[in-house]
This record gives C-alpha cells, structure tokens and sequence, in this order.
C-alpha cells in the first residue's frame, strides 16, 4: 500500500510539473508523507530527519547539522491523495551555525474535495547560514483544499532566509497562511508569495517580521491575481527595531469580474537609523499591457492570461 | 476592388466633449508610408488608436474600411488578426514575460508557426542580439528604446498588411533610429502600408507623403518635406493657442 502511495504520490508530483527523476538519484535527499504516512525518504550526509506520525499527524524534526552545506536541494513532498482527508503536520526546522540548504517543498492534492492540510512549523536559522525554502502547491480544479499554515522563524546573526510560496495552475481553495518572523543582526529575510485564486477561493496572508538586529534586512512581496468571486486578504507587517535596519513591504494584486482583494501594509520604525518602505498597488490589468496583445491579435483572455502569468512568474 | 488598404473617410471623434477629429478622411496604399504630423494634442495618437479600435477611441461619425471590408466598429483583435497593429510611442513593460515570449505571441495571435529562426531573424532586423536578449524580460530591465526595437520585431514577424506607428523615433538614440528606419523600409519593401506619426525629419524622408493635422483636421497633404516646411515656419506660431475645440451640445463647433 505504501509503495503503491509512494508512486502515486511521485506521479502526482511529476503531473504537477517536477521532475520526478530526483526520487531515484542518490545525491538528493527527499521525504515524501502522504497524508500521515511516511511513503519514502533518503538522506544525505549532513541531513537528519526524525519523523513520529499519529493519527493525522506528522512531526517531523529536520536539522541540517553545524558546517554543513547541502548541495542539492531537499525535496519534500506532502500530499493527500483521496478526494477527502487531513494532513497536519508539525515541523521543526533548525539550520545550525554555519550550514546552509534549499528545500523545495511540494503540496499536491490532485483530487481534493474536502482536503485540509494543516502545517506548525518552527523554523531557527543560526549564524552565518542560509536556508531557502520553495514551495509549489497543486490544489487540483476543484477548490477543495483548506491550506492552513502558521510559520514562527527565528533567525541569528549574519544568515539568509528565502520563503517563496508558489500557487498559480488550479484552484487555490482556501489558502490561510501567517509568517511571525524575528531577524537577528546583519541578517536578511524575503518572503514571497505568488498565488492566483479563481471561483471563490479565498487567500488570506499574514506575514510579520520583525528586524530586530542591527543592519537586518527584509523584504515581504506578494503578488495576488484574482477572478470570478475570489478574496485575497493580505496583511504585511514589518518592525525595524534596531540602527540601519532596512525593510521593503510590496503588495500587488491585480482582479477581474467580481474579485475583491484587500492589502494593508504595516510599517514600524523604532530606531531613526532604520528605515522601512512600502507600496500597495491593487487595480485591473494594465490597459496598455491589454491593448498591446490584442494588437497583436490575441483575445482578451488570453491577452489577460499571458498577463496575469508573467506577473506571477516574474 | 480598390488598390487602397485603408480608407478613413470622415472621421469624427469625440472625447470629453472635445471634438479630437472632424470630418477626418485619408488614404493609404500597400507599401506605401504616410507621414502624419501636428503639434502635441492635434490628434495624431487619438487617430492611431481609433484605427485600432482600442477601448474609449469609438469614431462618432465616419468609416474605417481595411483591405475594402469595414471595420468602423470591429474590435481591436479582429483587426489586428485581418492584419493591421500598432506599435506604441511607449512600448508597455511585461513583467515575467521573456522576449522570447513576447515576440512568439504576435505569430500566435496570427496562428502562425513559432521558431527559434523567425525569432532571431526578426531580432537581428532591428539590431538586437538573439543570444543576449531573447530569454530577458520586457520589463524595467530594458531601456524604452530597446523595448520599442522589440516591439517593431513583433511586429515584423506578424507581417501585417498596415501597421501604425505612434512616433517611433522618439526617446531613441541615433543608432537605434537608424535601425528603425531600415525597419521602415523592411515594411516597404514587404508591401506593408504604414501611417507613421512622426516629429522626425529622419523619419520624414522615409515617407512618401505627410498629412499636417490641426485641430483634429488635416489641413495639408503633400511632398513630406514640403509640408514639414509649411508646419514649421506657418503652423508652428499657432501652437501657444487652444487646439482642441469645444463641442456645443449640438455638435457644432
């Protein structure tokens, strides 16, 4: 059963435009969990994972081991396969001093209805390391998945953390995803999220972080693009507490039809030598951008699509 | 059948209540340039984006007719699938979009074959690098005049019929211009007929006739330099003055 999930799970992978060659090469590391079962894992030197599975729970404990700089990205998979079901899982993600890793994260439900997907992550980056973490989501078409996502990260002194979530073929659904952030001296966080939501999906997003250290750096971008009756609720907060600290927040979200989207930008600054900028911009597409495309003899849909996809790709 | 590719024949459009262009008619023929010159607010641009039927730009009165059919009330993607585009004076920005793919949906929206040979021949017509540039963005990254050579390479490779171009020569540096005339002449000699809106003597010597506009009315027609003349030593004082009329609610000026 399980090695049938496995492949299952690696397909599901694959249709959703990985590479599923990666699950059989030696040099990279990944762990597949299908809903609450470990279906496949390889490690790699420098690497230790302990995962506990309970019913509909997974806690999952990675750390990337002090001086240690993973090669080739880390893949995890997590997935439910049936139309309905829960997966939640705890993850607890420490990068130790002087270490460094990429993970790319896959979220597939290719058949949902009535899919929840539940993850409490506690992310501890150490000094001078880096930690990069991809996530690409395939919801399906039919909008039955709940993304329920709650990230505390808490970073040392002179390190790198790059969270980019990825959501833009299929339904969202619903997606409630929230980032507290603290960021430690001379070291730099961007969040990214580009998703795109149809019929009534619905996306809410929180993001906090919170530069605490001397010279830290932050930038938290979205980029929305919503159609039919879809919702985006965004909220980017950003607090610079300390002398040269520097922040960017920038929120874009582009609707049609009868989206309703919604961005409020929070700037903090507590320190005279620290500085933090935002933009919001919420509108319909670029009409020059439009006329453009049709000017080249392609409809409005598509003109709109080729659109909307560079925005979220770019 | 007639031999003339575009016939606007008594164009009026009105915006805001101003009267942009009264009773406007006009010719052009396949491969052949015209020329279309005024000062700043006399209608040229309103006149190109009428012809391309963009959102807002609605004639009140008057015929477009393309290619003997008319197309007055078309959209703008039928009419740039019957084989008429526009190039604009500033080129949009794509974020996310590669050149590559930017210059691929022209031959897509003309159902035409992408390959990797049209693309970089139609790259090097207006000077551009294939190598260096066709997996960029058309974005902020690019200056506006590398984005306007790539604009005219889409528009090369759709191979339209008639393409309007809204000051071509403007923001661009002499090396870029003279690429952008040889692109001209490409057209020419491709049988393409052009309205070119231009400030550009440069420019002008590639058209085989200019029409001044004024107020929305082309109030000459001739020898390009000739009316380039006529612009600049009789026109030009006019310019400080009101060039946009207001419209009385019966229409009249």
């Amino acid at each position: 059963m399980a090695q049938n999930d496995y492949q299952q799970m690696v397909d599901a992978y694959d249709n959703a435009g990985g590479d599923k060659d990666i699950f059989s090469n030696s040099d990279v590391a990944h762990l597949v969990i299908e809903e609450d079962e470990v279906v496949g894992s390889h490690l790699v030197e420098g690497l230790t994972v302990d995962v506990d599975t309970e019913e509909n729970l997974v806690k999952a404990k990675i750390v990337i081991e002090e001086g240690q700089q993973i090669e080739k990205p880390v893949h995890l998979c997590f997935g439910v396969l049936p139309e309905e079901g829960l997966q939640q899982i705890d993850m607890d993600i420490t990068v130790e001093d002087n270490a460094a890793v990429e993970i790319l994260a896959h979220c597939v439900f290719p058949n949902a209805k009535d899919v929840t997907h539940k993850m409490d992550a506690e992310i501890k980056v150490g000094d001078n390391s880096e930690y990069i973490y991809r996530e690409v989501h395939d919801h399906g078409s039919n909008g039955g998945v709940e993304v329920i996502a709650n990230t505390d990260i808490v970073m040392q002194e002179n390190s790198l953390l790059k969270t980019i979530f990825n959501l833009f073929e299929g339904r969202a659904g619903l997606i409630d995803i929230s980032y507290e952030s603290e960021i430690g001296a001379d070291s730099k966080v961007e969040m990214i999220a580009k998703i795109s939501g149809y019929e009534d999906d619905e996306i809410k997003i929180e993001e906090n972080a919170e530069l605490k250290g001397a010279n830290a750096r932050g930038l938290l971008e979205t980029r929305i693009a919503l159609q039919d009756e879809a919702k985006a609720d965004i909220l980017n907060e950003m607090t610079a507490y300390a002398p040269g600290a520097q922040g960017h927040v920038d929120c874009t979200e582009v609707i049609k039809d009868n989206a309703h989207a919604r961005a409020v930008p929070v700037v903090d600054v507590r320190h005279p030598e620290a500085k933090v900028t935002h933009e919001a911009a919420i509108g319909s597409i670029d009409s020059t951008q439009l006329q453009t495309l049709l000017a080249r003899g392609l409809d409005e849909e598509e003109a709109s699509d080729v659109i909307i996809q560079g925005m979220l790709r770019g | 059948m007639s031999d003339q590719l575009l016939q606007i024949k008594n164009l009026d459009l009105v915006l805001d209540n101003k009267k942009i262009l009264d009773d406007l008619t006009l010719e052009v023929d396949s491969g052949y340039v015209c020329a279309l010159i005024g000062p700043n607010g006399c209608g040229k641009s309103s006149l190109a984006y009428t012809l391309m039927g963009l959102e807002g730009y609605s004639p009140s009165n008057g015929q477009v007719l393309f290619k003997d059919e008319e197309i007055t009330d078309w959209s703008t993607q039928s009419r740039a699938q019957k084989g008429m585009t526009l190039a604009w004076q500033e080129p949009a920005r794509f974020e996310g979009v590669t050149v590559r793919k930017f210059l691929s949906l022209g031959l897509e929206g003309q159902e035409k074959e992408v390959t990797e040979e049209k693309l970089q021949w139609a790259l090097n017509e207006v000077a551009i690098n294939p190598r260096k540039y066709l997996d960029r963005r058309v974005d902020e990254t690019l200056s506006g005049g590398e984005r306007k050579r790539i604009e005219l390479a889409s528009i090369l490779l759709m191979e339209p019929d008639l393409v309007i171009l809204d000051e071509p020569d403007s923001g661009v540096d002499v090396v870029a211009l003279n690429n952008i005339s040889d692109v001209i002449n490409d057209f020419k000699e491709q049988g393409t007929g052009v309205v070119l809106i231009t400030h550009s003597d440069e420019m002008l010597d590639l058209a085989d006739e200019a029409a001044l506009i004024c107020e929305g009315e082309i109030i000459r027609r001739g020898e390009p330099q000739r009316i380039a003349d006529y612009f600049r030593d009789d026109c030009l004082p006019c310019e400080d003055t009101e060039c946009l009329v207001e419209v009385e609610d019966n229409g009249t000026k």
